[in-house]
């Protein structure tokens, strides 16, 4: 029964196909599992835009959407048809080709992305062998469509936002990447599956997720950081930052192109928040043993929709950066103390087990970012912090 | 060569002849976009997961986005008014020529060093990422030090480059 659950959408593909003749089935499994994936995801993002709205609002005292429907719950299927009955309008000046294919191909490129995530077990589209490589190379795409939409615009502000953005995802691709690789490093393999097969482990009913290592840790959070920056998500979202840019890249986006953008990032925001839960917290594996029983597909949307509300939360709290700020933060922070956690992921595995290289592994990472931090404040010589109250 | 082939095929030299033809600085980066996209995907059909990855990493990811960067901060993206060929579009000819027999030849050559030049492609040796990782860092060893280090040498430079500039203007 547990079995049966856990595999349902397998089976119920299997049964489904199991109707056509032999040389249909591979490819129609294959179609099902995209439509599955192109189904999923957009509904996910109606309810992390709901989501959002509510608690952008709850955190910034106000109400949030709550006239349409119970609650504001259909919101989303307002804004649907709002942005598909919306005039189109593309300025006079605009390269059109450009200007069209730009959404599209990022539509495109980050659902490419989802073909290698494992949602469930053996519930992956594609095994690759070198997943995490295509899910990267693919990723790195995004930033061709952002460059795309910005420049065919033929407006300052779009083609300002597209170069801030188009930087920011290069400085913050490598800490992303080279957060990642010490998972890989430590599987020995850069298949999704296997990275979370190695993970799905259980002493003493609780899990071997990478998170729950020290190299782990500071890969997770450095993984966080540069993932929300590769996304252009608050408080890294200097290039649409609307109090100097208008909204950036997709100023001169309305209607339909418009909320295909939006589709784009919270679908890639996703996409990220699944990677990250393959590399760090085990994938599609129960948090407790005892919660074994509960399908693996569950665990992973779970996560997904964790981190979508941790995003969330983040957006509620934190200052937008600035340029310089945002830079410095990449080069001289992020980036040294992934460089260093590769380090201390090595170190971990050749000590051995034992408490001794908890203490070791830890200390060093501590030790750095605290040196790193100190070392970056005296540079820029801020004082210590001054509070200022209106009267 | 079967039709996926001809489509991956076509796909890369309409890119690549789009990028040599059209007029703005922009398309044509573009078009070499698709033309390396189409290169990767050439790569993929032959199961060469890595080589194609790589490819698309290194050359859409990094290479295009630091063209289309170039155009952007060195001069205006506007059409240019005059033919896009240079003055002298001979001596330009002549080069590329050359190096595609170069390279023409030295395929071919290898082609003909191959033990089993015969063997139909799925009697390929099937070589995953890690297959190549362990070459890398076994036998290639020293190539790829070389080139690390040629690669950190330039990365230096620029950081050089870089910071005159800033203290010539303070």
């Amino acid at each position: 029964m547990i079995e049966k659950a856990d595999q349902i959408f397998v089976l119920l593909g299997h049964w489904l196909v199991s109707f056509l003749p032999v040389w249909l089935q591979q490819p129609v499994l294959v179609l099902l599992g995209v439509v599955c994936i192109i189904v999923t995801f957009p509904a996910l993002f109606a309810i992390t835009v709901l989501l959002e709205r509510k608690g952008l609002g709850r955190m910034q005292n106000r109400y949030g959407p709550n006239r349409v429907g119970p609650y504001g719950i259909f919101q989303p299927v307002a804004d649907g048809i709002k942005s598909l009955t919306k005039e189109d309008i593309v300025p006079l000046n605009a390269d059109a080709v450009v200007h069209f294919l730009a959404p599209v191909f990022l539509v495109v490129v980050v659902f490419m992305g989802y073909a290698i995530l494992p949602i469930g077990r053996n519930m992956t589209l594609v095994n690759l062998d070198a997943g995490i490589l295509f899910f990267f190379a693919i990723g790195a795409s995004t930033e061709l469509s952002v460059f795309m939409a910005g420049w065919s615009s033929r407006n300052k502000y779009s083609l300002l936002g597209a170069m801030r953005a188009v930087a920011q995802m290069i400085s913050y691709e490598v800490p992303l990447l080279m957060s990642s690789l010490a998972v890989i490093m430590m599987t020995g393999s850069l298949s999704p599956n296997r990275i979370v097969d190695a993970q799905n482990q259980y002493t003493f009913g609780l899990p071997h997720w990478y998170v729950f290592t020290p190299w782990g840790l500071a890969g997770f959070i450095l993984f966080a950081v540069a993932g929300t920056a590769e996304t252009n998500r608050s408080p890294f979202d200097l290039p649409e930052g609307e109090s100097e840019l208008v909204a950036g890249y997709f100023t001169e986006y309305s209607g339909f192109k418009f909320a295909l953008f939006f589709l784009g990032e919270y679908v890639g925001m996703m996409g990220i928040a699944g990677l990250g839960a393959t590399l760090f917290l085990g994938g599609y594996s129960a948090p407790l043993e005892v919660l074994g029983f509960v399908p693996s597909w569950f665990w992973f949307i779970a996560k997904v929709m964790v981190a979508m509300c941790f995003f969330i939360w983040v957006r509620g709290t934190l200052p937008r950066l600035r340029q310089d700020q945002l830079m410095n933060f990449a080069w001289k922070f992020v980036l040294p103390l992934t460089l260093l956690n590769l380090f201390d992921a090595a170190l971990w595995r050749f000590m051995g087990p034992g408490l001794l290289r908890w203490f070791v592994c830890s200390a060093i990472l501590l030790v750095a970012y605290v040196a790193l931090a100190r070392i970056g404040m005296t540079r820029e010589k801020f004082g210590p912090r001054s509070y200022r109250y209106a009267e | 060569m079967s039709l996926v082939f001809y489509i991956l095929a076509a796909l890369t030299v309409a890119g690549a002849l789009a990028a040599v033809l059209l007029k703005n600085t922009v398309h044509c980066a573009l078009a070499l976009t698709a033309a390396f996209a189409g290169l990767a995907l050439l790569f993929l059909s032959l199961d060469a997961q890595f080589a194609g990855f790589a490819q698309i990493l290194v050359y859409i990811g990094a290479v295009a986005i630091l063209v289309v960067f170039a155009i952007l901060l060195t001069r205006d993206s506007e059409t240019p008014k005059d033919t896009v060929y240079g003055p002298r579009p001979l001596i330009g000819l002549v080069a590329a020529a050359g190096i595609f027999a170069v390279l023409g030849w030295a395929v071919l050559r290898s082609a003909a060093a191959l033990p089993h030049e015969n063997a139909s492609p799925a009697a390929a040796p099937n070589v995953t990422v890690m297959d190549i990782g362990n070459a890398l860092m076994g036998r290639y060893v020293l190539p790829l030090e070389i080139v690390a280090l040629l690669l950190t040498a330039a990365l230096i430079g620029a950081v050089i480059v870089a910071m005159h500039e800033k203290e010539g203007a303070r």
